[in-house]
């Protein structure tokens, strides 16, 4: 097979679809109603004529439904094009492919900064707590709204691994394969603690409001870059922040002996916590990152077992070796947890020096692996 | 499914060994030969484990689930009684730790299936006591300094070993040739004499 890594989709663009109304509201886990529910998505490739070819696209924590190709104007494709298009590992060629924006998300789809029309102000806390399986649903109605009864395969990273988890078991027999990567079934305390953190920076902010900054036109934006910036140390590698920045000090050979950004890697932080600020609301941050905290599958066993005796996806499940964040501890628990049920996977720890942030990058043994899973399944299917 | 290709006489046996329709975990399942006719042939649901990244990556593109780990460290990845028969095809004589391995192996099933090349096959015998070298024989083809068999048994060795560490009992016991053949008559009365290789079935 040809994979050329300069094919891309070319242009590509979001498009919105109403999937909640108030005839029809989403009822989310706590039991409260949403509507009208909102959801920005992309689709790329050809729905097949038996729709079996269907990928779904599940993005983490700050990504947004513009996985690959380029929008009109913009000089960087989607945060996964590396991945998705003609030729790559999820091959558009081949399958349907379909990401969206979460729910309590920022880019497109309903969430805390959209207006609740009850009030006429944006959510803010007003918006309701949701689940992992809270997300699933809307990603659920699209694709019944898409007319697809049954996908291919959905697929990945972190949070996004943690979704694929959840739908094979929300609904086990609509998916016939799951590519996890570097995913969860169960957050740390040192996880949670990180999140914690985050969260406080950006609730002590003075612009926070509780949470109706919206309605003052102002923003928590001090809290929201600090708490990037600290998430931002734990998605890459001691190893890579060394070989990226070693110790050199920003636009000087010499230390300047101040407060002030003086070493590159502070520089650097500085420069990924205000570019957050552009695309990146608050709430949204407290609430997904809220969605992981709680997200614990397998927490009832018993419960759940039914469900994964039920299912018919096949699994890949890969880690990175200088993944701190969810190290490959995580991983193997999902293996042993679906393994224990029957459920077939396949599992790697693959050998990368850039830690988290590996998923999104081009690591040749990852996106063999991701190419050879899916090849081999599609083949076997006649998916395409 | 290239299950079309005729499987190598040694796993011919082991399959046969395999229960219709069981859970199978192939430990050092390599290319995936084995569950790929057990999957085709048997109706068995298999899992391979195996630690080359090329092997992984065959075993992937014929459509085997695969975890990838060192069966040298245990098998933390697989709970108590999840398989029916755990299979370990001449791998045991590679693996550091054979007590682990197999203690892990009746953990995980309570049926396992072990092949094993016999190092006192009577051409071993030969190379080692008459011509003095180190055997290369069909059964054990590699030089003393480039193979990966570590941990050499006999047939009778294998016997005491199933004894102590189990102890766990013989349910089937085939003999092989060195072309992986089964073998019997003659064989079975001096089998750690006349066998190349050994494929037993223990159960817990």
């Amino acid at each position: 097979m040809n994979r050329s890594s300069e094919s891309s989709l070319g242009i590509v663009e979001t498009r919105q679809v109403v999937l909640f109304d108030e005839d029809d509201p989403l009822v989310v886990e706590s039991g409260a109603s949403l509507a009208p529910v909102t959801v920005a998505y992309e689709t790329y490739g050809e729905l097949n004529a038996d729709r079996s070819n269907a990928v779904y696209i599940c993005h983490a924590l700050t990504g947004d439904a513009n996985a690959a190709g380029f929008h009109e104007g913009a000089k960087r494709p989607g945060w996964w094009d590396n991945l998705i298009g003609p030729g790559k590992p999820v091959d558009t060629d081949r399958y349907f492919v379909v990401c969206s924006n979460l729910l309590g998300g920022c880019q497109g789809t309903t969430g805390p900064s959209s207006i609740n029309p009850a009030t006429g102000e944006a959510y803010g806390l007003d918006f309701p707590l949701f689940t992992m399986s809270d997300l699933v649903a809307v990603h659920r109605r699209l694709i019944a709204y898409l007319g697809i009864e049954r996908l291919f395969a959905v697929v990945g990273g972190s949070l996004g691994g943690m979704q694929g988890l959840q739908w094979a078991i929300d609904a086990p027999d609509e998916v016939e394969a799951v590519v996890a990567v570097c995913a969860s079934s169960r957050l740390t305390p040192q996880n949670i603690a990180f999140s914690a953190v985050a969260r406080e920076a950006i609730t002590r902010d003075p612009n926070f409001h509780g949470g109706a900054y919206a309605a003052k036109d102002v923003a928590p934006t001090s809290g929201l870059a600090v708490a990037r910036m600290m998430a931002h140390i734990t998605y890459l590698s001691e190893e890579s922040m060394r070989a990226k920045f070693g110790r050199r000090f920003q636009d000087s050979d010499e230390p300047r002996f101040g407060f002030d950004v003086d070493f590159e890697v502070e520089s650097y932080l500085h420069y990924q916590g205000e570019s957050f600020l552009k695309r990146f609301d608050a709430n949204s941050y407290l609430y997904l990152t809220r969605v992981m905290d709680y997200f614990d599958p397998f927490d009832d066993i018993g419960a759940v077992a039914p469900r994964l005796n039920a299912m018919t996806a096949r699994f890949l499940v890969l880690s990175f070796d200088t993944d701190w964040r969810f190290d490959t501890a995580h991983s193997r628990e999902i293996v042993r947890v679906l393994s224990a049920h029957r459920v077939p996977v396949t599992f790697r720890e693959i050998r990368s020096p850039y830690g988290h942030d590996s998923f999104l990058l081009e690591v040749p043994e990852y996106h063999r692996t991701v190419a050879g899973f899916l090849d081999q399944l599609a083949s076997g299917n006649r998916v395409a | 499914m290239d299950s079309a290709q005729p499987i190598r006489p040694d796993l011919g046996i082991t399959a046969s060994l395999v229960p219709f329709g069981a859970r199978v975990l192939d430990l050092g399942c390599g290319d995936g030969a084995l569950l790929a006719h057990l999957i085709e042939m048997k109706d068995c649901l298999g899992q391979g484990v195996e630690v080359s990244s090329e092997a992984f990556h065959t075993a992937i593109a014929r459509g085997i689930p695969v975890v990838q780990a060192d069966i040298d460290e245990g098998l933390p990845d697989f709970t108590d009684d999840s398989f029916d028969v755990v299979v370990l095809s001449q791998t045991l004589q590679s693996v550091y730790r054979p007590s682990v391995v197999m203690r892990e192996m009746m953990r995980v099933a309570p049926l396992g299936i072990v092949s094993f090349p016999n190092f006192a096959h009577w051409q071993v015998r030969v190379n080692l006591a008459l011509l003095g070298k180190m055997p290369v024989t069909r059964a054990l083809p590699h030089q003393w300094y480039d193979t990966p068999n570590i941990r050499h048994c006999t047939i009778v060795d294998f016997d005491r070993f199933v004894a102590a560490e189990g102890p766990w009992a013989i349910q089937a016991r085939r003999y092989l040739d060195g072309s992986g053949r089964a073998v019997n008559g003659l064989v079975s009365r001096a089998p750690n004499v006349l066998a190349a290789a050994a494929v037993y079935a223990l159960r817990r």
